[in-house]
């Protein structure tokens, strides 16, 4: 049996549906509360105010808001498989089912051991994280277990897998209205109106903004409320009209770029499987318009952050639209009219008004002349200074305040209360007009930083623009629309402009909006200090910390932002930083304009990654390529690993074989028979027109213009740098047809800078590239049994294998099969790399295997392929090179004309730098024990005793066991090792294990003449 | 995200293009008496204006092309764009191209004869 809701009303509200009672449980405790209702409604309703502890303090904290603003109210919800951290349950409606719990307590929410913070606060000042990192390093290690576990704002599901489904949504339309307030409908039914496109948002669960807490007043002679729902339905009926709610703007950025995340089912009981939970919308309009609206400002005195201290808009929200009253006696605090609103509610709710208590000295209004004939007791030109209670707001101190000089002036008065809502004034929601880099202007007039209106593509209106009257702010919706519809019409035949539209008229009347702003309400009293008169309610920041932060010589308000981590929280400050600058401002005696304003940076309310993310994850995250062969790499067992994006088979193990067993085989076998590797995933491009020779001549540091049609040469590339960039062999097809490949990895890089170069460098060349690399499937042949397996696939002229010089290349038909051969080798075998076009890949594949079947043809992988490499020195790019390496240090002056005027990185390479004898530069290195395999990225030492940080010589680049040498052997880069041939250095070991000792030699451990290769 | 109208495929978002940094960085041939500095200047020196600033851009994700686009850095108005291989027409971009100071640097002017044919 689920609790009473004691506090809920009779009256009739419509955003809640009495129909449909809703069970869910916070805290493992079972309510009840109705379609409609928020998590904070509906356990307000049942007299809930205590929902989570604070970050810092661990202080017993209450609801303070009734939307996006609350910093407090923030709670974890468990789903079946996994649970969400931090959602506000002011915007959290409730399901059938739903299971919530508050955070950032232990054991439990009334009874928190973490408490005890609060008793040590000195300890926590501003800056506390700074001054902790300060500390010797290894406290800080011991702190971090303990501070860690206290700290942080909810717990992450320890499930990785998030079940639900979440969508991008990409939309145009003439003009945004962000935000469904007054303002925000009248805009969007002006723009309407006209025939414009018109998306209005709103991240409310339905639209009206303020005035669906207000039944005060009347528009166009019919209540508030009910000239709203006319517009809405309106709008609704309007096919160029798209009504959004749940729908949270998060970013606005350059050229109307606006980032909406919908909550499309995440309240619903039932969640329909077509739906997905939320849908990131990427829209781009043609204007906006900004009618965001403003949030109330907590005032800041002693104990405000006590569960049952409320805003004052957030307890009028609660009677309205939930049929809720907070708190039964209340206290109201406020520094202008609308609070008195607030009283008034709670008065004709039933409820009991202990006390107005009212800054300012002497106001007059309609209003507080009306709550005085009600016999309510109004105090003016009083304060606040001070609220107590345990766990619940019980009673205040009331006094006489002096503004002017920042103190009481009478004695205390003692008064019991269980509720109290404050009102410090508004801010408007400049956040959105903030992302664009908009400028603030601090109004004195109503005390707020509002918008400057200086953009023609976006325009904050209403209360977001500081127009807090209704009136003048539904003036200033119609005529700031038309002005933009007429704009748009200019340059869209589908707009046309109307007669000039009604303003609608009421009746709404407060005459004194502007607050008295007192950012601080001083206690006097000594025992009763700044240090629980909270600014930051979510980063339990302090009056007291942003006082620190100026003695300890913080002044700008970006550092005092950082230092006391005020407005930094996952609600941004929404509730805090107004009043921190005025706390700020005061402290430094200056202006609030002199101060400044920090800036607000998207997203406005904290977005989900599953939002972000979209449907790209897993398998959508990044394409996979997978080349024709593939089917038969993975029948025959292949383990595979990406090179780049491509899927390559890596090796192949046979029943029983562990890893180093099967690299044995493969590479065995290729030395001693034949071995086939799918080098299909080399980056292919064709380079065609009159001027590919010198094209080439121009990228390689070799020489291609001499090449003949037929021929193959193996080229480097370098950046403007003089760094290796890439390498390949290139052949010559005819005149003016030239075929490049790529390393496997780096071939959409080599396409686009070659690219870039003829179109921005040398526009004057006549030369096309193509990407070839998918066209073509590549099966290379290599091993001393490698011809006669070839000779036996060729379709016709089988003797002219016999003629078929290295680097050179035929155009023949393998097992009918139209195909390019190339002999060219990377295993330093004879070998054939076999091209044919790419459908036929699978074909050549499987017959070249049947054929070579009798000559011991293996399948070797990309690994057994590294070690045949590395055993004839042979370098990758990308491994023994990483951008800091040039073709000297690698030893291969031989490959850089000397003859050439001019080729990208020639003037680079001449530099004076580049003869510094400590260049690292590549070597072979032979371990001492010959079984002993250096893990690839290990520093050398020439001296493996010396003190840490010891001085390093260079990396081991590759490392591998070497089956056909019997013994393990390596690459690596070294300073000056071209000149330390025969030298012993070591390589230290992260274990703890001796030092590996190994001999610099040269990178060539096999074949050194090339015999084998040439054949 | 920007607006960015592409001189062969029209407006697209920024997200399809790539930038490529500065514009007007003149190549200097590699047979010439410029010192390491000068050369330096040339292949690391890049500006970063508070103002007005002359990009190249490519349209990575649709016609692959290249062209010059001339960008406010504090507004993020683009002034101009204009194909590779010319200067600014806009006063504000012709004022940009003009006051750099690349147009008297020793890199830029051994960059002539520039276009020259290697046999």
């Amino acid at each position: 049996m689920s609790p009473k809701q004691s506090h809920r009303l009779r009256a009739n509200s419509t955003a809640i549906n009495r129909q449909k009672p809703v069970q869910f449980t916070f805290d493992g405790k079972q309510y009840t509360g109705f379609e409609g209702d928020t998590l904070a409604s509906a356990l307000l309703a049942h007299g809930v105010h205590l929902v989570g502890r604070s970050f810092k303090y661990h202080r017993p904290r209450g609801i303070l808001g009734c939307g996006s603003e609350e910093p407090n109210a923030l709670i974890r919800v468990r789903h079946p498989s996994n649970a969400e951290p931090n959602l506000r349950a002011t915007q959290l409606e409730i399901y059938d089912g739903l299971v919530a719990e508050s955070q950032n307590r232990f054991p439990s929410l009334n009874i928190d051991f973490l408490s005890i913070n609060s008793m040590f606060a000195r300890f926590f000042p501003a800056g506390f994280y700074y001054k902790t990192f300060m500390w010797p390093a290894s406290l800080w290690m011991f702190y971090e277990r303990f501070i860690r576990q206290a700290a942080g704002l909810g717990k992450v599901s320890k499930n990785h897998h998030d079940p639900d489904r979440y969508e991008h949504k990409y939309a145009h339309c003439d003009l945004l209205v962000a935000g469904g307030g007054a303002s925000g409908l009248q805009a969007a039914l002006v723009a309407a109106n006209a025939g414009a496109r018109v998306i209005i948002a709103d991240e409310q669960s339905e639209l009206g903004g303020w005035l669906l807490t207000d039944n005060n007043f009347n528009i166009d002679q019919k209540p508030a409320m009910d000239w709203a729902s006319t517009v809405i339905k309106k709008l609704h009926s309007m096919p160029n009209v798209t009504c959004l709610v749940r729908t949270t703007i998060a970013a606005s950025m350059d050229d109307n770029f606006i980032l909406m995340a919908e909550r499309v089912t995440e309240h619903l009981s039932i969640k329909e499987a077509h739906l997905p939970k939320q849908r990131l919308w990427k829209l781009r309009a043609a204007k906006v318009i900004l009618a965001t609206g403003a949030i109330e400002r907590p005032l800041i005195f002693s104990g405000n952050d006590l569960p049952g201290v409320m805003l004052s808009s957030a307890a009028r929200s609660y009677i309205f639209r939930y049929d809720v009253l907070a708190g039964t006696r209340a206290i109201i605090f406020t520094n202008n009219d609308d609070a008195y609103y607030t009283a008034l509610a709670i008065h004709q709710a039933g409820g009991f008004v202990r006390c107005i208590v009212d800054l300012r000295d002497n106001p007059k209004s309609q209003i507080i002349t009306t709550m005085r004939k009600l016999g309510i007791d109004v105090r003016t030109g009083h304060a606040v200074i001070a609220a107590h209670g345990t766990r619940h707001i019980a009673s205040v101190d009331i006094a006489e305040y002096d503004t002017e000089n920042g103190g009481p002036t009478s004695d205390a008065v003692h008064m019991d209360c269980n509720f109290l809502a404050m009102s410090g004034g508004l801010n408007p929601v400049v956040h959105l007009h903030s992302q664009r880099k908009g400028r603030l202007v601090w109004d004195e007039r109503t005390s707020c930083y509002r918008p400057e209106n200086k953009s023609d593509d976006w325009v904050s209106i209403g209360s977001a623009n500081g127009t807090f009257q209704l009136g003048r702010a539904l003036a200033q919706a119609t005529r700031i629309t038309s002005s933009l519809v007429t704009k748009l019409a200019k340059e869209n035949r589908r707009i046309i402009v109307q007669e000039p539209v009604a303003i609608p008229e009421t009746d709404e009347n407060k005459q004194n909006w502007a607050p008295l702003p007192v950012w601080l309400v001083q206690s006097g009293q000594p025992y009763i200090s700044n240090k629980t008169a909270f600014v930051d309610f979510q980063n339990d920041a302090t009056a007291a910390d942003i006082k620190l932060a100026v003695r300890e010589g913080y002044h700008s308000v970006e550092h005092v932002k950082r230092y006391t981590t005020t407005g930094m929280a996952t609600d941004q400050g929404k509730t805090s930083n107004i009043n921190a600058i005025g706390i700020l401002a005061n402290t430094l005696n200056k202006s609030i304009a002199q101060t400044g304003t920090t800036t607000f940076r998207p997203p406005y309310t904290p977005t989900s990654l599953g939002a972000i993310a979209g449907r790209n994850i897993g398998s959508l995250f990044d394409p996979i390529r997978t080349t024709r062969m593939h089917s038969w790499h993975h029948a025959n067992g292949a383990t595979f690993e990406h090179v780049g994006q491509w899927m390559r088979a890596w090796y192949y193990p046979r029943e029983g074989e562990n890893f180093q067993q099967t690299i044995n085989r493969e590479v065995h076998a290729t030395r001693h028979y034949a071995g086939l590797l799918d080098a299909s995933t080399l980056g292919k491009i064709d380079v065609k027109g009159p001027d590919s020779a010198e094209f080439l001549n121009r990228v390689y540091t070799n020489n291609f213009a001499t090449l003949p049609i037929g021929k193959s040469r193996y080229g480097l590339m370098l950046k403007e740098d003089g760094m290796v960039f890439d390498d390949g062999v290139t052949t010559r097809l005819a005149e003016d047809h030239f075929y490049m490949t790529t390393t496997s990895g780096g071939a959409a890089g080599v396409l686009a800078w070659l690219e870039e170069l003829l179109q921005t460098e040398w526009q004057d060349l006549n030369v096309y590239l193509t990407s070839v690399t998918e066209q073509w499937s590549v099966a290379s042949l290599s091993g001393p049994n490698a011809k006669t397996i070839l000779k036996a696939c060729m379709s016709e002229d089988k003797n002219s294998a016999d003629d078929f010089p290295f680097m050179t290349m035929k155009e023949t038909f393998i097992a009918g099969i139209p195909a390019r051969i190339f002999r060219i080798s990377f295993t330093g075998e004879m070998a054939f790399e076999i091209n044919v076009p790419a459908r036929y890949g699978l074909a050549l594949w499987s017959h070249l295997m049947r054929v070579g079947k009798e000559f011991n043809l293996t399948a070797y992988g990309t690994e057994a392929m590294h070690v045949l490499r590395a055993e004839k020195g042979f370098i990758i790019v990308g491994q023994e090179t990483d951008g800091t390496v040039t073709p000297y240090d690698l030893d291969m002056h031989w490959i850089v004309s000397k003859k050439k005027p001019d080729f990208i990185g020639k003037r680079a390479l001449e530099r004076t730098s580049m003869d510094e004898p400590h260049r690292k530069q590549l070597v072979g290195l032979l371990t001492e024990d010959p079984n002993k395999v250096i893990p690839e990225g290990a520093h050398a030492v020439l001296d493996p005793d010396q003190e840490i940080p010891m001085a390093m010589l260079g990396h081991v680049s590759s490392s591998y066991y070497s089956p056909n040498l019997k013994r393990s052997i390596a690459m690596a880069l070294l300073k000056g090792g071209l000149n330390r041939k025969g030298q012993n250095v070591y390589i230290p070991m992260l274990d703890g294990q001796k030092p590996i000792k190994a001999k610099i030699v040269d990178p060539v451990f096999f074949d050194k003449q090339g015999d084998r290769l040439r054949g | 995200m920007l607006k960015i109208n592409c001189p062969i495929c029209g407006n697209r978002d920024e997200t399809e293009f790539s930038c490529g940094g500065e514009a007007h960085i003149a190549r200097p041939i590699a047979d010439n008496k410029l010192t390491d500095t000068a050369f330096s200047e040339y292949l690391f020196m890049r500006d970063n204006p508070k103002g007005v600033f002359l990009e190249r851009w490519c349209h990575t994700s649709g016609c692959r092309r290249w062209f010059n686009l001339a960008r406010d850095t504090i507004s993020h108005e683009i002034i101009e764009i204009y194909p590779m291989g010319q200067t600014p027409k806009t006063a504000k971009g012709k004022k940009a191209y003009q006051a750099n100071w690349r147009r008297k640097s020793k890199a830029e002017a051994a960059s002539k004869p520039a276009k020259r044919t290697v046999k």
